[in-house]
C-alpha cells in the first residue's frame, strides 16, 4: 500500500545559509525511515520539501517514480504529523480529523462554512465523511473525544488526533516531524510502540524526523544520519552502529559516546611504535594521522593484569575518575596511569564487577580487531589492526 | 482560632494593604465618590452657583428621553458608530492581513498607518476642515475636476456625520491594525502548514476556515474598544462643527449642558445614561478579562 | 525576483491606503508654506508653486506661545506618569504577591473603573476642584489621571509571572518587601514599564476634554487646548497660519513616534494582550 519515495539531488539555501546540499535518498515502499541529526542539520527542511511546503532550489522528489515536484501538498498523497500537533484550536476533534476529507470531497462553494453543514445536497457526503472520521478515531481509541476541542485534551490525546487526521485519507507516505518530542518520557515510549504497530498495520511508507537516537534506531528499517545539510550515511541501525561510514556518524550514534584517540603511523605504516600492524585492503601512508575508535562496551575490566575473562590484545592500567551506576551496568571514566591521560569511557555489567569506586585502579583491556579506524578526513578505513606479534 | 495563624502571613497581608492603600484611596476619591455624586446630582435640579436645589427624583431622566437635542445626539452617535465600527474593524483587518506577510516593507507601512494615531486630533481636525472646505479644499477641487458637484461636507446635515465618521476612521485604523498584527503573529506557522497539507491553501479559504476563527478573541477586543472610543467622539465635533448643522453627539450634548449651560443636575443624569451604555459594551470585555485574570 | 500578482496587488492596495493616511499631513505641511494667494486657488496638488517661506510659522509663533504649550504638555504628562507609576507599582505588587482581605474587591473595582472614562467623572471632579479653588492649575490637569487602572492591571499580570521562589529566598535573606519590590521585581518589568510610559504620555499629551474644562488661561494650556485657542482666535480663513499651527502642535508626538516606534507599538499591543 505504501509507495516508494525518492529524493534526487535536492539542494536548498536560505540566503547564504545552505540548508541542504545535494541530498539523495531512495526509500522503499512500506519502509520506516528516520532522518536523524542534530538541530539545524536540514532534516525538517527536507521533510517540508517532500511535503510541498517549501520549494527546493534544485533536485526532484518522486513518489512511485513519478515526480511530485509541481504538485501542491494535498495533491501528493502524503500526510504530515507536526511536533506541536498543529490541531485547529477552534474546531472540534471531529472537524479536525474531517478537514482533509472535507477539502477533497466538496467543490469550492459547497465547503464554505455555513453551506457545508446546511446544504441538503451535501448530506450524503457529510455522512460518509463522518463514517471515515469515526473509523479513524476508533483505530486510535479516541472515538469518545470527537466532540471535544483540542484545548481540552492531554498531550498524548492531541497527538492521536493529529495521527487520525493524517490517517483518514489513507496516504501512501506519512511524514512526521519530531512528533514525540513534546511528550513526557513514559508517554513517548508508549506512543512509540503504537507508532510501530500502526506502521505494520497500515503498510504505508513512514518518513520520521527526530534528533533522538533511540527513537530512530528502535523504530526504523533504515536511518539517514544527517549533518550540515548532507546525508552522512543511510543504512540499517545495525550497520550504522557497527560500520559507521565516518567519524561523525560513529560519534553521533551510540550512547555513551564512542572512545576516540589519534595516532600517527610511522615510516613503515605501523602504529604504536610497531606494536600494531595493519591488515586489510589499504595500507596506511607514512606519517598519516588516523583516529582509532572503540565502543565503551568493547573494553574489558579486571582487577589485575592477567585475569581478563576474555582474550585481550592490550592491557592498560587506569584510575576511575567518574562513575555512574545505571542499575545493571556501570558507566565510568578512567584515565590511563601512563602515557596521555585521555579518559576512556567504559561500560561494564555490575555482575562482572560488583564494586567500583572513584579512585580505584583497574585494568582495562580490549581486542585490536574491535577498533575502528578513520582516516584524517574522518572516513572509515576498511582495515583491521593486528598485534605486531601476529605478523 | 485564627489568631494563631502564621505570623508571616499576617504581616505580609498588612504590608499588602499598605502598599495598595494609595491606589484604593485614589479609586475612592476619583471614581467612587464622583459616581455617587453623579447619582445624587442627577436626582436634583442643581445648577452651578445656585444656592438652592430641588429634589426631582427621576424627572431629569424622563426629560432626557424627550429632549430633542439629546435624542438627536444619540441618533447621530449611533450613525457615527455604524460607520466607524464595521469600517474600523474590517479595514484594519484587511490592512493587517496585507502587511503581515510583508517582510521588508512591513515597518514602512506600520509607521505610515500608525502616524494618524499619534497625531493631536484637534490639530488634524483643523487640517480636515481645510481639506473638506467647499471652496478651498482639495477634496472638493478633485470632485469638481472629475465633474462632480461641490459638497458641503461639514455644513450639510446629511453629510456631516459621515464626514466625521471618515475622519474618525482615518485616525483609528492604525491602532486596530497593530492589535490585529499582534493577533496574527500568535497563529503558529505549523497550523498554516497543516492546513496546506489538508488542502486549505493560502487565500480566501485559509482566511475563512483558519485565520478568521482563530482571530475571534482579537476581533472581539477590537470591536469593543472601537465601540467605546466611537461612542466617546468629541474632539472632531468641537473642532469642526461645534454641534451646528444638527451634528451633536452624546458627549458634546453633555458638555454643553454641564459646562456651557451649567445645568449640573441634568448633565449628571445624561452622564449616567452615557455611562450605562458604555458599561453595556465594556461588560463583555470585562467578563473576558476577569476570566483571563483569574486563570492566568 | 519573481513578482507574484498577489504581491503586486497587496502593495497597490497598501500604498493606496498609505496615501490616504498621509494626505492630511502632506497638505498640512505644504499649505503652511504656501502663499495665501495660492491657498485660495484650491488646487488638487499640495506643493507650492512659488517659495513662500516660513512666514506663516512666524505668524503663529508671534500670536501663540507654542513653546509654552509644549512645556505645559511636558510638565503635565511627566507629572501624571510619575504619580501613576508610583501608585501602580506597589498596588500591582500587593495584588499579585501579597494577598489580603479585600484585594479581590479592590481588583474588581479597578477593572470596573477601567471602563469609566474621564468624561463621566469630569462633572463631579470639576465641581470638587472648583469648591477647593484648585481649578486652572497643573494639579487640576493631572489629578484625575493619577490612578491608572491600566498600569495596575498590566503590572499585576507581569508581577504574577515573577517566580515566587526568588521572593521567598529574598525574604529569608532579610530583605524587606519594599526592597524586594523595587530591587528585584520592578526591574524585571522594565519593558512593560517603558511601553506603558509611552502609552500614557501619548494619551495625555493629546487629551483635550479635561484640560479644556479646567484650564481657563492660555499660560497653562497644553498643546491640544493651545491649538483650540489658537484656532478660535484665528477666526476667518487664514488657513496658512492654521496649518502652520497644526504642524507645530503635531510635530512633537510624530517625531517621538518615529524615534520610539517599538515602544509605541508594544504599548498598544499590551492593551490587547494582557
Amino acid at each position: 500500500m505504501g509507495s516508494s519515495l525518492s529524493v534526487k539531488n535536492i539542494s536548498k539555501g536560505f540566503g547564504i545559509n545552505k540548508a541542504l546540499v545535494d541530498v539523495s535518498l531512495n526509500i522503499k515502499p512500506g519502509e520506516f525511515v528516520s532522518l536523524l541529526g542534530p538541530s539545524g542539520c536540514g532534516k525538517s527542511t527536507l521533510l517540508r520539501i517532500i511535503a510541498g511546503l517549501l520549494n527546493a532550489d534544485q533536485g526532484d522528489v518522486a513518489l512511485n517514480d513519478a515526480s511530485i515536484l509541481g504538485l501542491r501538498p494535498n495533491e501528493r498523497n502524503i500526510a504530515m504529523v507536526f511536533q506541536n500537533y498543529a490541531l485547529y484550536p477552534h474546531m472540534s476533534v471531529h472537524d479536525n480529523i474531517a478537514t482533509p476529507l472535507m477539502m477533497s470531497s466538496f467543490p469550492f462553494w459547497a465547503r464554505q462554512p455555513l453551506i457545508r453543514n446546511f446544504w441538503p445536497g451535501n448530506r450524503s457526503t457529510n455522512l460518509s465523511i463522518d463514517e471515515k472520521v469515526l473509523s479513524a478515531a476508533k483505530g486510535l481509541q479516541i472515538e469518545m473525544l470527537l466532540d471535544r476541542k483540542p484545548s481540552q485534551l492531554s498531550g498524548g490525546q492531541r497527538q492521536r488526533v493529529a495521527l487520525a487526521r493524517a490517517m483518514v485519507r489513507s496516504p501512501a507516505v506519512f511524514l512526521m516531524d519530531e512528533p514525540l518530542s513534546n511528550l513526557d518520557a513514559k508517554l513517548r515510549i508508549q506512543i512509540r510502540e503504537e507508532l510501530s504497530q500502526l506502521h505494520k498495520s497500515l503498510g504505508a511508507t513512514f518518513l520520521y524526523v527526530t534528533h533522538d537516537q533511540t527513537e530512530a534506531l528502535t523504530l526504523s528499517d533504515r536511518v539517514a544520519v544527517m549533518d550540515a545539510g548532507q546525508v552522512l550515511q543511510f543504512d540499517t541501525p545495525q550497520n550504522l552502529y557497527q560500520k559507521p561510514a565516518n567519524l561523525t556518524v560513529a560519534q553521533f550514534i551510540g550512547s555513551p559516546q564512542i572512545n576516540c584517540w589519534e595516532m600517527k603511523a610511522d615510516s613503515l605504516g605501523r602504529l604504536n611504535q610497531g606494536e600494531w600492524l595493519v591488515q586489510g585492503n589499504l595500507q596506511l601512508s607514512v606519517n598519516s594521522k588516523v583516529t582509532l575508535a572503540l565502543r565503551p562496551e568493547q573494553i574489558q575490566v579486571s582487577l589485575n593484569a592477567s585475569e581478563f575473562s576474555q582474550v585481550v590484545d592490550l592491557r592498560v592500567k587506569a584510575r576511575v575518575t567518574r562513575l555512574e551506576n545505571h542499575g545493571p551496568e556501570w558507566i565510568f571514566w578512567a584515565e590511563p596511569t601512563t602515557g596521555k591521560p585521555i579518559p576512556l569511557i567504559v561500560r561494564a555489567s555490575t555482575k562482572s564487577m560488583p564494586k567500583i569506586s572513584v579512585g580505584d585502579i583497574l585494568w582495562l583491556g580490549w581486542l585490536l580487531q574491535d577498533c575502528l579506524i578513520f582516516d584524517p578526513q574522518g572516513q572509515r578505513l576498511d582495515i583491521n589492526l593486528i598485534p605486531g606479534s601476529q605478523a | 482560632m485564627k489568631s494563631n495563624q502564621n505570623d508571616a502571613e499576617f504581616r505580609l497581608a498588612w504590608i499588602g494593604m499598605g502598599l495598595a492603600a494609595p491606589a484604593g484611596f485614589l479609586l475612592a476619591i476619583l471614581y467612587v465618590l464622583p459616581l455617587l455624586c453623579l447619582l445624587l446630582l442627577s436626582l436634583t435640579d442643581y445648577e452651578l452657583g445656585a444656592t438652592t436645589l430641588r429634589w426631582l427624583g427621576t424627572e431629569n431622566f424622563q426629560r432626557a428621553w424627550q429632549d430633542p437635542v439629546f435624542i438627536r445626539s444619540l441618533k447621530n452617535t449611533l450613525v457615527y458608530m455604524s460607520i466607524v465600527i464595521p469600517g474600523g474593524v474590517l479595514l484594519s483587518l484587511l490592512v493587517a492581513l496585507l502587511i503581515h506577510q510583508r517582510v521588508r516593507s512591513r515597518s514602512f507601512y506600520e509607521v505610515i498607518y500608525f502616524l494618524p494615531v499619534t497625531s493631536t486630533m484637534i490639530a488634524m481636525a483643523t487640517v480636515w476642515q481645510f481639506l473638506l472646505h467647499p471652496k478651498l479644499g482639495f477634496i472638493n477641487a478633485a470632485l469638481k475636476a472629475v465633474g462632480l458637484g461641490e459638497t458641503a461636507f461639514i455644513t450639510d446635515p446629511s453629510w456631516v456625520i459621515p464626514s466625521l465618521a471618515l475622519i474618525g476612521l482615518w485616525q483609528m485604523i492604525g491602532f486596530n491594525m497593530i492589535i490585529y498584527l499582534a493577533g496574527l503573529s500568535q497563529i503558529p506557522q505549523e497550523i498554516y502548514e497543516a492546513a496546506e497539507v489538508d488542502g486549505v491553501h493560502a487565500g480566501w479559504e485559509r482566511f475563512i476556515h483558519i485565520t478568521w476563527p482563530m482571530l475571534t478573541p482579537t476581533t472581539l477586543f477590537v470591536v469593543v474598544t472601537t465601540c467605546i472610543s466611537a461612542f466617546k467622539v468629541f474632539d472632531t465635533v468641537l473642532a469642526l462643527t461645534q454641534g451646528k448643522s444638527q451634528s451633536e453627539v452624546v458627549l458634546y450634548a453633555i458638555y454643553l449642558e454641564g459646562f456651557q449651560y451649567f445645568k449640573m443636575g441634568y448633565a449628571a443624569a445624561l452622564t449616567l445614561i452615557f455611562l450605562a451604555l458604555i458599561f453595556a459594551a465594556s461588560s463583555i470585555q470585562l467578563l473576558k478579562m476577569d476570566k483571563k485574570a483569574h486563570y492566568a | 525576483m519573481k513578482l507574484k500578482t498577489s504581491v503586486v496587488v497587496s502593495h497597490a492596495v497598501l500604498l493606496g491606503g498609505a496615501a490616504i493616511m498621509l494626505m492630511p499631513f502632506v497638505w498640512m505641511f505644504f499649505t503652511a508654506i504656501k502663499a495665501p494667494s495660492e491657498i485660495f486657488e484650491a488646487s488638487i496638488w499640495p506643493w507650492p508653486r512659488t517659495w513662500y517661506g516660513f512666514a506663516h510659522f512666524q505668524e503663529v509663533l508671534k500670536s501663540a506661545p507654542m513653546g509654552l504649550f509644549m512645556w505645559n504638555g511636558l510638565v503635565v504628562c511627566t507629572g501624571i506618569l510619575i504619580v501613576q507609576v508610583l501608585v501602580a507599582i506597589p498596588a500591582a505588587y500587593a495584588l499579585a504577591k501579597l494577598p489580603f482581605k479585600g484585594s479581590e474587591s479592590l481588583f474588581m473595582g479597578i477593572l470596573v473603573a477601567l471602563s469609566v472614562p474621564i468624561q463621566v467623572t469630569a462633572l463631579p471632579l470639576y465641581m470638587g476642584l472648583s469648591l477647593a479653588g484648585w481649578l486652572n492649575s497643573y494639579f487640576a490637569q493631572m489629578v484625575p489621571f493619577f490612578l491608572s487602572m491600566f498600569a495596575i492591571f498590566l503590572l499585576r499580570q507581569h508581577f504574577k509571572t515573577f517566580p515566587d521562589e526568588i521572593i521567598h529566598a529574598a525574604r529569608i535573606d532579610g530583605m524587606t518587601e519594599w526592597e524586594i519590590m523595587w530591587r528585584l521585581v520592578v526591574p524585571s518589568a522594565r519593558p512593560a514599564l517603558a511601553a506603558f510610559a509611552v502609552f500614557s504620555v501619548v494619551a495625555h499629551w493629546n487629551d483635550l476634554y479635561w484640560p479644556m474644562i479646567v484650564i481657563t488661561t492660555t499660560e497653562l494650556a497644553p498643546p491640544p487646548l493651545g491649538m483650540l485657542l489658537f484656532a478660535n482666535a484665528e477666526s476667518g480663513a487664514n488657513y496658512g497660519a492654521l496649518m502652520a499651527g497644526a504642524t507645530l502642535i503635531t510635530m512633537p508626538m510624530v517625531i517621538a513616534f518615529l524615534f520610539a516606534r517599538k515602544q509605541f507599538i508594544q504599548g498598544i499591543t499590551m492593551t490587547g494582550f494582557r
